[in-house]
């Protein structure tokens, strides 16, 4: 065991991966002799050098489509977009190219390219720089997502995109970074594809993803002080999403929160809950409910932000008064 | 040199400085046959769609680079594209199914004209979102370079391309990182319906290149023989690292896909235009160089036989199964996405 942050341990698995995979490349902006703006590849230009570290220009359009043409020809090339809000910028290139090569061609290559990005709230970075774009990912069939909550998923979850044999777009959340938890890199996780059932609970389920896990994590030790066991469930992947987890705790339960940073509306948490709806109906109590990001731009204003996306404390309220319903009825 | 074309160059027509020309008029005419068939295929109404874009006056761009590609080189182009994958050794009949939408075709059917590829020609696609193909050939090109083979990989666009940013990115990086790359802009005067002199005031276009440290040329495609040679010395820099854009003039001798009657352009503009055409250019070129009419007749039969087989080829084609609907979203080994009515089926199943 030892203690690591979330990310040196990206940096561990893209260190890992190189040194297994000569094929693999990291190409991005300032990912070389700056070490990335949060500093994830810090060091990596000093063991790879400069071909295997390669920095770009300020062109994200042409970095996505480099790098997809690069993983046509036999490389695996890890592209980083240094804030997913700029991900619109490159939308063509990942949307229309990545994630439909192997289809349009009729299946005679994919495209195994991973591409590095991370978002969310929590450093006022203003409306650009703090968005959760995942669902722009998941609508896109083609395109494999991975959104790590934990030191060990950080590490696992991207060793495994590199394994991948199609697009994985791998969003980091940026006030994760400096996170440390105890590690034992050697220990079993979950499979690619396969969600993490953090805390079990009959009362009620919480299935979330990336920062929100630990939101969830805090409101559920907060819950259960009152007798309130909730039971969190961590994606880690929402492509492939892994239903059957989700499915296992809605039919034990019958409660279900989704619990997501992103604007709410037609967001991951609006796809999550259309599909416990329909699946899982007759086991339902009471509706899903969507704690989501609000449907509004990200401020700068530290308090503005914090209450524009799910806290703990909003968490644990609802929860209450979900449960609360159903001793009521 | 092109794959697949075994026709026997008729003797007295390959004699002196014709040796050279009659293979290059050879691929055109296919070029312009192939094109002329594709254009059948939809007035018969066996393809699929209408989005089919034709590089009639534009095979001396197609034949006039894709000639000097060898086995190795990697190339992306734009929509209007099957002059150029012709020219570098596409079977005419798996075209023409794919143009139909049929499982025999290069893609079975998933990407029709505007998505076609073929890896072991290393066509790494053609492209329906103007400029889109472009950045592949950097990532070709770093993938190149670093294996040392001197392979180029070469982008196909027209002058549509030279206003989206994506081309002035890929151009950039190609230069800064010594690409074995080359950005070949077939500038047939149209982006649609809009001429080259609405879109920008910039026409020197190989200057912009230039801006960037590119080698950069412009060269009229009236005669192959010229684009050949200008091409020539600039694949063979960018081969050696030293990347080039090229921009070849050429005239759009019909629409922009099959449906443009092209209303935008006046009768004598079309007729000053298809003047300008190098397949017409080059059979003279042959005639007046000694070669014989009947020979060349003949040749010209063959390959409209040729062609005309494709349309017989792609009509008995099968389309592709509905099964295959779900497949290659992901790799073969992933589970396929859950059908839709598979879906509802099951949630509605009565227990």
């Amino acid at each position: 065991m030892a203690e690591m942050t979330y990310r040196d341990a990206l940096k561990q698995a893209l260190r890992d991966a190189m040194t297994e995979d000569d094929s693999i490349f990291v190409m991005g902006e300032e990912v070389g002799r700056y070490g990335g703006a949060y500093g994830v590849t810090k060091g990596l230009y000093e063991e790879f050098g400069a071909d295997r570290l390669l920095d770009t220009p300020i062109s994200e359009p042409a970095i996505v489509g480099a790098a997809v043409g690069a993983a046509m020809s036999g490389m695996r090339p890890v592209a980083e977009l240094m804030y997913v809000d700029f991900i619109g910028m490159t939308m063509d290139q990942l949307g229309n190219q990545a994630a439909k090569i192997r289809y349009m061609f009729g299946g005679q290559i994919g495209v195994p390219m991973v591409l590095r990005t991370q978002g969310g709230t929590g450093r006022s970075a203003g409306a650009q720089h703090s968005q959760s774009l995942e669902a722009y990912v998941m609508h896109t069939p083609g395109l494999r997502l991975a959104m790590p909550a934990t030191v060990a998923d950080a590490y696992h979850l991207l060793r495994a995109a590199l394994r991948q044999p199609d697009p994985v777009v791998f969003i980091e959340h940026k006030s994760l970074y400096a996170m440390k938890e105890e590690v034992n890199l050697s220990a079993p996780v979950p499979e690619w594809g396969k969600a993490a059932v953090r805390r079990e609970g009959g009362d009620l389920v919480i299935v979330t993803y990336s920062r929100q896990v630990h939101y969830a994590m805090q409101a559920a030790q907060e819950l259960s002080k009152k007798g309130v066991e909730a039971a969190v469930i961590d994606l880690r992947t929402l492509n492939p999403l892994d239903f059957e987890t989700i499915r296992r705790h809605v039919e034990k339960t019958g409660r279900v929160m989704v619990v997501s940073e992103a604007a709410m509306t037609a967001g991951v948490a609006a796809e999550l809950s259309a599909r416990i709806h329909e699946e899982c109906f007759d086991y339902l109590a009471e509706p899903v409910v969507r704690v989501a990001g609000e449907d509004i731009p990200i401020s700068v204003s530290v308090d503005l932000e914090a209450n524009s996306v799910p806290t703990p404390g909003l968490i644990r309220d609802v929860a209450e008064r979900m449960v609360a319903v159903r001793s009521a009825a | 040199m092109t794959q697949d074309v075994n026709m026997a160059a008729p003797a007295a027509a390959a004699s002196g400085s014709n040796t050279e020309l009659l293979p290059m008029y050879r691929d055109m005419r296919r070029v312009r046959s192939f094109e002329e068939r594709v254009g059948e295929l939809f007035v018969r109404g066996q393809s699929a769609g209408s989005m089919l874009h034709l590089s009639i006056g534009e095979e001396s761009a197609a034949v006039g680079v894709a000639s000097l590609m060898r086995k190795g080189d990697t190339f992306t182009t734009h929509h209007r594209g099957h002059g150029i994958f012709l020219a570098r050794g596409a079977d005419p009949n798996r075209m023409m199914a794919e143009i139909a939408g049929k499982e025999s075709g290069y893609c079975h059917g998933k990407g029709g004209s505007m998505h076609i590829a073929d890896m072991g020609l290393g066509h790494l696609g053609a492209n329906a979102i103007v400029g889109g193909g472009i950045p592949a050939v950097v990532g070709a090109g770093l993938a190149s370079k670093r294996a040392g083979r001197g392979d180029v990989s070469i982008a196909f666009f027209g002058d549509g391309a030279m206003q989206q940013g994506i081309l002035y990115e890929s151009m950039n990086m190609a230069a800064l990182w010594d690409l074995p790359v080359m950005f070949v802009c077939i500038n047939n005067q149209y982006g649609m319906g809009t001429r080259i002199e609405q879109a920008t005031r910039g026409v020197e276009l190989h200057q912009r290149a230039r801006a960037l440290g590119l080698r950069g040329e412009t060269v009229d495609g009236l005669d192959v023989r010229d684009v050949r040679e200008v091409a020539q010395d600039l694949i063979d820099g960018g081969r050696a690292g030293n990347p080039a854009f090229l921009a070849i003039d050429c005239y759009r001798f019909f629409g922009h896909a099959r449906m443009d009657k092209s209303p935008y352009r006046s009768e004598e503009d079309e007729t000053q235009g298809r003047a300008k055409d190098p397949v017409k250019f080059a059979r003279q070129a042959l005639l007046d160089g000694g070669a014989d009419e009947a020979e060349l007749a003949a040749l010209d039969g063959e390959i409209s036989a040729e062609m005309d087989a494709t349309i017989d080829f792609a009509v008995a084609a099968t389309p592709p199964p509905l099964t295959s609907m779900f497949r290659d979203v992901y790799a073969s080994d992933q589970p396929e996405p859950e059908p839709v009515r598979t879906r509802i089926d099951r949630i509605l199943a009565v227990e």
